[in-house]
């Protein structure tokens, strides 16, 4: 069973951190996934840097643009992600745009996903339909699941496509909005969790876009299985470094 | 062989609709609608009307007889310097904004590098009465002054793209993620022949135009529809799109693209992206492009702010896979030259865009009875800076 799954059946509130590879400093990946999980997060999200992150507000851009200038590369992670296995349990996500997988060859990065131990990718502008097409078997091939967005823009017909296309969880994105939009929940946030919760979909659905403490948390893991923080995380390390870490995963956690 | 776009969005390998999920509505709501749209007899009533009346076409097709005399040859301007704002853009803005009225959408977006699709925008959203957004790289806004004051001019917002290199892609990407943001009661009116379909289609359809125009002009002037070969420049590649789209599937009219080498291929400060691209996806298409090894996104060089894409629009990079489009490469100063000849032989100042496409006959040579049509796609008003430097005049 992979991770991913086995981590969802445990039917708590997950909290997963993404953070963008490279950044604050190049070597900074391992140490970042170390104190993750002794802090209690549940899965962790590695974000490639690319340097047109179209779904990404300022501060993950931010992020991003310093990785890639202190030199982060596609090889160079899966360098660092090598012996990772050995000190980090917790499931390991990708997420990255597609045109430095497709430069690295998908398989080879399907490939080296599976070798490091990677148990899923998100690949917001790889849509639906060119992945089935071209890219599920090669995903099956290494043990991969493949983590689909929705939005509240996107149809139920759609939603029902996606989520007979998903085996893991299904990405929901809080509001029509690129990443870091820090403004509190309201109701129309809560409607829309309730309404795609109340769908009986298959896959569990983890909410990501927005949350950036304790408070939006617990909004959004009401009704879904989980939370993804990622600008919020990536502005913590900005300002405090790695030795924030601990203080950050437990005011989420509080309450 | 077909080189237009096929039912899945595609130009042989090239195109489709690489977004995220986020934009999946907005793009899908207009793929469904595009066809059917311009397909509607009150759009093309309205469409024909405002390219005559308010963009002043069809715009000539100037047979240039010093300029053919010099070359030996027989050398057609299709004169879209003569549209209204300067260039063809405006074809696409009058076809996007009757497409977004339409659609029932009341704020419009766009990005701009050198700042003529954000005046085209603009000028269109202020006939129209909508609200325009425009966004512009940092740098540019510098470097175009005139052009944003234009903009301002015409009631558009100008907001700066501060995000990676702060030049065209930059604003796009900013547009896009302003779509995002904005997804129900916005359209975006993206300026050439790229991003996700359905804009490669959609922007070409616009912008052929020229090429019917061309087909029925040229039978007044020389008894028949082809030339032997069309020249347009290249940088996402609209005007070409439009000059070349009556011609793709006739194999006797050859094509040439020609694209900004800008100070020489190997220079590492080129727009060159038929020889220094690779496939990859950028703003929602798969297409050639300039990237590093890692797959990164590099910032192309040209003189003229027009041709400074990283990518090429999908269908281009099919014409230049296919063998279909002849592609050359022009520098800045072959450019500029081609231009100054064209003031000095035909009393015309062109767009340096346009420049490039003029500097094909001194680096190929044509028959004497061969006739050759250029797209004259701007004027050169707004580069009279470049000029004055680069001549010291």
């Amino acid at each position: 069973m992979n991770k991913i799954n086995r981590k969802l059946s445990e039917n708590k509130k997950l909290l997963s951190i993404y953070f963008t590879a490279g950044y604050p400093k190049l070597d900074d990946t391992v140490e970042i996934l170390q104190q993750l999980e002794k802090n209690g997060v549940d899965m962790v999200e590695i974000g490639l840097p690319f340097s047109d992150p179209l779904a990404d507000g300022p501060t993950i851009q931010a992020s991003g643009t310093q990785a890639l200038k202190n030199g982060m590369t596609t090889e160079i992670l899966f360098h660092q992600l090598k012996d990772i296995r050995k000190t980090v349990s917790i499931p390991l996500v990708i997420m990255g745009y597609f045109n430095p997988v497709l430069q690295f060859g998908v398989e080879n990065f399907c490939k080296k996903c599976a070798e490091v131990g990677i148990d899923g990718l998100i690949l917001p502008d790889l849509p639906l339909a060119e992945f089935q097409e071209h890219y599920a078997e090669i995903f099956k091939k290494y043990g991969l699941l493949n983590i689909f967005l929705i939005t509240p823009q996107t149809s139920e017909a759609r939603i029902r496509e996606i989520d007979s296309a998903s085996e893991g969880f299904i990405y929901m994105v809080s509001s029509a909005s690129v990443t870091g939009n820090s403004s509190d929940f309201g109701s129309e946030q809560t409607n829309y969790f309730q309404n795609i919760a109340s769908l009986s979909l298959k896959n569990k659905l983890i909410v990501g876009f927005g949350i950036n403490n304790a408070e939006t948390f617990q909004q959004a893991t009401k009704y879904t299985s989980g939370a993804i923080i990622g600008s919020a995380f990536i502005k913590m390390l900005s300002e405090n470094g790695l030795n924030g870490i601990s203080t950050f995963i437990k005011s989420i956690r509080k309450v | 062989m077909n080189y237009n776009v096929n039912e899945k969005g595609y130009y042989g390998e090239f195109g489709g609709a690489y977004i995220p999920e986020m934009l999946y509505p907005n793009v899908e709501e207009l793929r469904q609608n595009y066809l059917i749209i311009m397909a509607e007899e009150s759009f093309q009533k309205e469409f024909r009307q405002l390219l005559k009346d308010y963009v002043g076409r069809p715009t000539p097709l100037y047979f240039a007889k010093r300029l053919s005399e010099k070359y030996n040859t027989k050398i057609y301007l299709k004169r879209e310097d003569l549209c209204h704002t300067g260039a063809h853009k405006v074809n696409n803005t009058i076809g996007q904004i009757l497409m977004a009225q339409r659609l029932g959408k009341t704020r419009i977006i766009a990005e701009t590098g050198a700042g003529q699709h954000g005046v085209a925008t603009a000028t269109v959203c202020a006939l129209m009465g909508l609200e325009c957004i425009v966004f512009m790289g940092e740098i540019d806004i510098k470097r175009q002054a005139p052009n944003v004051a234009r903009m301002k001019m015409l009631g558009a917002k100008v907001v700066t793209a501060t995000s990676g290199s702060k030049t065209l892609k930059d604003a796009t990407n900013e547009a896009i993620r302003d779509w995002i943001n904005n997804p129900v009661d916005t359209h975006y009116i993206i300026g050439s022949v790229v991003g996700p379909h359905p804009y490669p289609d959609m922007v070409a359809r616009f912008q052929s135009v020229i090429s019917e125009e061309i087909k029925k002009q040229l039978t007044e002037k020389e008894g028949r529809e082809n030339p032997n070969f069309v020249v347009a420049c290249v940088g996402g590649g609209s005007n070409a799109a439009g000059a070349f789209y009556h011609y793709l599937d006739k194999p006797e009219v050859g094509i040439i693209a020609v694209e900004a080498a800008g100070k020489g291929i190997n220079s590492g400060e080129s727009a060159a992206t038929s020889a220094l691209g690779k496939v990859g996806i950028i703003h929602g298409s798969k297409t050639l492009l300039m990237q590093t090894a890692d797959g990164q996104i590099t910032e192309p060089y040209s003189i003229s702010a027009g041709l400074d894409y990283p990518g090429v629009g999908p269908m281009h990079a099919n014409l230049f896979a296919s063998g279909r489009g002849e592609f050359i490469s022009i520098t800045d100063d072959e450019a500029m030259e081609a231009g100054m000849q064209l003031c000095k032989l035909e009393g015309i100042i062109p767009a340096i865009e346009s420049s490039h496409a003029l500097a094909v006959f001194e680096s190929r040579k044509f028959k004497k009875d061969e006739v050759i049509v250029v797209n004259l796609s701007g004027r050169g008003d707004k580069d009279l800076e470049t000029y004055i430097k680069h001549f010291n005049l």
